[in-house]
C-alpha cells in the first residue's frame, strides 16, 4: 500500500518534526519489516518508556541503605499502580538488553558496519555498554539479596585487572565493600549520568545513520522511492503500539522480583549475577581470573571495536551474511561453537580437574592457559579447515569468529541460568 | 596511519588531559570515610573459653576464629578470595565452601579447589589480659598457610 501521490499541502508541525528525524523520501526496500525488524526503533522506544517510568519511580525511591528496600515495599503496597510502574521499568530494561543485542546482531550480519558506518558501529557498541551498565546499576537499587550479591560478585571482577584494578573497583564502589557509598554511586550513575550520556550517543547514532543515507541496502540499479509519511511512520507507530501493548499486558501479570533485604553476612546459595552477565560468571568458574576477567573480555572488546576496520577484500554492504558461503559458515560455526562450548564445560565440570592434577604449577597455567588452549586450539583448527577446504576468505573467517564468540557466550549464559543449582554445581 | 608533528602533539595533549581528568574525577567522587575511625578492635572474649580444634564463626566481625590442636588461634575472613561471597563452613572437611563459584578451602583457609587463587585472608590477633582482640579493619593477604600466622596464648 505504498502511497506515492503527491499532494500539495503544508505539513503539520508534527510532520515537520518527523521529517527532521527521517528524510522525506526513502527507498521502498528500507521499510520492509524484515530488513531491520524495527529493532533500533524498539530500543529508542524502550529508552523513552524507561525514562518516563524511571522519573515516576524517583518520587518514591530513597537511595540509602536504611530506606531503599522499605521504599520499594512502600511503592509496592501503598502506591497506586506503584508495582505496575516498577514492573514496566523492570521489563523494559530486560527487553532493552535483548532488543539492543538483536539490533547489534542484525546490523553486523547484514554487513552494515563498514566504511562510513564504522564510526556509528563504535557509538552503537558504546551504547550497548551503557545499556548493560544502566541495567547493572539499576540492579543494586532495590537493595535485596539478589542485588547485593550480584553487585559484590561483579565489582570484585574489576579487582583482577592488573595495576589499576583495585583503585578502579574502589571508584565504582566508593568503598572497600558494597555499602551505602556504592548505592549512592549507582543511583547517581543510573538516574543521572548514564541516561545523559545515552541521549547524547543516541543523537549521534541517529544522525550518523542519516548521514550514511539511511539504513544499509544492497546495491541496486533502480531505486523506488516512497514517501516517509505515511509509509514508514505508520509502520513505526504500529510496531510501537505492539511493543507498548505487550509490555503493559506482561507488566499487569508478571511482578518484578524482590527478595529479602540485603544481608552482607550471608550469601544466598547459589549467588548468581544478573542473567546477562551469567556467561561471564560461567567463564569465571572454569578459568583463572586473569584470563576470564582480564584477557578474554579485553580481547573480545578489541575484536568487536575493530570489526569495521580490518582489511576486507569483498565487502557486500547491506547483504545478509555477505555471501552464500558466509551464510553457511555463520550457521555452521554458531551451532558447532554452541555444542562444543557445552561439551567442554561438561568435561571440565566432571572429568578434567587440572587444578588438582597440576596443583604444584602456577594457577595461571594450570587453570588459565591450559583450559583456554582447550578452547582456542580447536577453534583455530576449525577456522583453518574452512580456509583450506572451502577457500573461505578473511571476511567470512572474521564473521565466523564473531559467530563463535556470540554463540559461546549464549551457551555459557544458558548453562549458568538453567543448569546450575546449589553451590553453582551442574544439576546433572 | 600517518602521524605528523601536529597530530602527535594534539594526541599527546588529549591523552594527558584524559589522565588528568581521570585523577580529578577520582579525587572528587571518592567518598569521605564515614566510619568512626576509632582503633577499636573486635573483642572475641576470653581466650581460654575456646576449645582446641574447633571453629567459631563471628559473623558480625566478618571472620571465622579457628583454634588448632596446638592451641594457636587464626582469624580468617569469611569473604571468598575469588569474588567476595561469604563462605560457608563445611562440616565434612572442616574447611569452607563458597556458594558463588564453588571454591573450596581447607581448615587452614588454603585453596582445595579453584577458581579461588589464594587462601582466605586473615586478621591479626593480639591477646591482652587473656582476651582475644582482633583487628578487623585490614585483612592480610597470604599465599599459603604457615605457623607465623597463628597467635598463641
Amino acid at each position: 500500500m505504498t502511497n506515492t501521490n503527491q499532494e500539495d499541502k503544508t505539513p503539520s508541525s508534527i510532520e515537520k518534526f518527523i521529517l527532521h528525524l527521517h528524510p522525506a523520501k526513502i527507498d521502498s526496500r528500507a521499510i520492509k519489516i524484515n530488513r531491520t525488524f524495527g529493532l533500533g526503533g524498539v530500543c529508542a522506544l524502550l529508552f523513552i518508556i524507561l525514562c518516563l517510568t524511571g522519573l515516576l519511580l524517583r518520587f518514591s525511591y530513597i537511595p540509602t541503605v536504611e530506606h531503599a528496600y522499605d521504599s520499594i515495599l512502600g511503592l509496592k503496597n501503598n502506591t497506586v499502580f506503584g508495582q505496575f510502574i516498577r514492573n514496566l521499568h523492570h521489563l523494559s530494561a530486560k527487553l532493552m538488553i535483548v532488543a539492543s543485542f538483536l539490533h547489534l546482531v542484525r546490523v553486523y550480519y547484514t554487513q552494515s558496519i563498514f566504511l562510513k558506518r564504522g564510526e556509528n558501529w563504535i557509538y552503537g557498541l558504546l551504547m550497548m555498554f551503557l545499556v548493560l551498565a544502566s541495567s547493572f546499576t539499576g540492579y543494586l537499587l532495590p537493595w535485596d539479596q539478589l542485588a547485593y550479591w550480584a553487585v559484590t560478585v561483579i565489582t570484585q571482577i574489576i579487582e583482577y585487572i592488573p595495576f589499576i584494578g583495585h583503585s578502579l573497583a574502589y571508584v565504582v564502589r566508593g568503598s572497600e565493600t558494597v555499602d551505602g557509598n556504592t548505592l549512592l554511586n549507582f543511583y547517581t550513575l543510573h538516574t543521572g549520568i548514564i541516561p545523559l550520556l545515552f541521549i547524547f550517543l543516541m543523537c549521534m547514532h541517529f544522525w550518523l545513520v542519516r548521514k550514511a543515507g539511511g539504513i544499509a541496502l544492497p546495491q541496486q540499479e533502480e531505486q523506488q522511492k516512497v514517501d516517509v509519511i505515511p509509509n514508514l511512520v505508520s509502520k513505526e507507530i504500529m510496531l510501537a503500539c505492539i511493543v507498548i501493548a505487550g509490555l503493559f499486558l506482561t507488566a499487569a501479570f508478571y511482578d518484578a522480583p524482590l527478595l529479602d533485604q540485603a544481608n552482607p553476612l550471608k550469601s544466598p546459595n547459589p549467588s548468581k549475577a544478573p542473567w546477562y552477565f551469567l556467561g561471564a560468571q560461567e567463564l569465571l568458574l572454569h578459568l583463572h581470573p586473569f584470563f576470564s576477567a582480564v584477557i578474554i573480555p579485553f580481547a573480545t572488546a578489541l575484536f568487536f571495536f575493530g570489526l569495521p576496520y580490518y582489511k576486507y577484500n569483498n565487502l557486500n554492504i547491506g547483504v545478509w551474511f555477505n555471501s552464500p558461503l558466509g551464510k553457511k559458515i555463520t550457521i555452521q560455526s554458531s551451532i558447532i561453537a554452541f555444542v562444543f562450548t557445552f561439551a567442554l564445560i561438561y568435561l571440565f565440570e566432571h572429568f578434567f580437574h587440572f587444578d588438582l592434577w597440576l596443583s604444584n604449577w602456577p594457577g595461571v597455567i594450570s587453570t588459565g592457559l591450559i583450559p583456554f588452549l582447550f578452547y582456542a586450539v580447536p577453534v583455530a583448527a576449525y577456522l583453518l579447515f574452512w580456509n583450506k577446504k572451502h577457500q573461505a576468505n578473511r571476511t567470512e573467517l572474521i564473521m565466523a569468529c564473531t559467530s563463535i564468540i556470540l554463540s559461546s557466550y549464549i551457551c555459557m549464559l544458558l548453562i549458568s541460568l538453567l543448569l546450575r543449582g546449589e553451590g553453582m554445581l551442574m544439576i546433572f | 596511519m600517518k602521524l605528523n608533528r601536529r597530530k602527535f602533539i594534539k594526541r599527546t595533549l588529549i591523552a594527558l588531559a584524559t589522565v588528568e581528568a581521570f585523577f580529578l574525577l577520582r579525587g572528587s567522587v571518592n567518598k569521605v570515610d564515614t566510619s568512626s575511625g576509632t582503633t577499636e578492635l573486635f573483642n572475641a572474649g576470653k581466650a581460654t573459653a575456646f576449645d582446641k580444634n574447633k571453629l567459631y564463626p563471628f559473623l558480625t566481625g566478618q571472620f571465622f576464629l579457628k583454634r588448632f590442636e596446638d592451641g594457636g588461634f587464626l582469624a580468617m575472613s569469611f569473604k571468598c578470595t575469588h569474588l567476595g561471597c561469604v563462605v560457608n563452613t563445611n562440616s565434612k572437611t572442616g574447611g569452607f565452601n563458597c556458594p558463588c563459584h564453588a571454591s573450596q578451602f581447607n581448615k587452614f583457609g588454603e585453596v582445595l579447589s579453584a577458581p579461588a587463587t589464594r587462601p582466605l585472608d586473615y586478621f591479626p590477633i593480639t591477646i591482652e589480659k587473656g582476651e582475644l582482640l582482633i583487628d578487623t579493619r585490614k585483612p592480610i593477604r597470604r599465599s599459603s598457610f604457615n605457623k607465623s600466622q597463628l597467635t598463641y596464648l
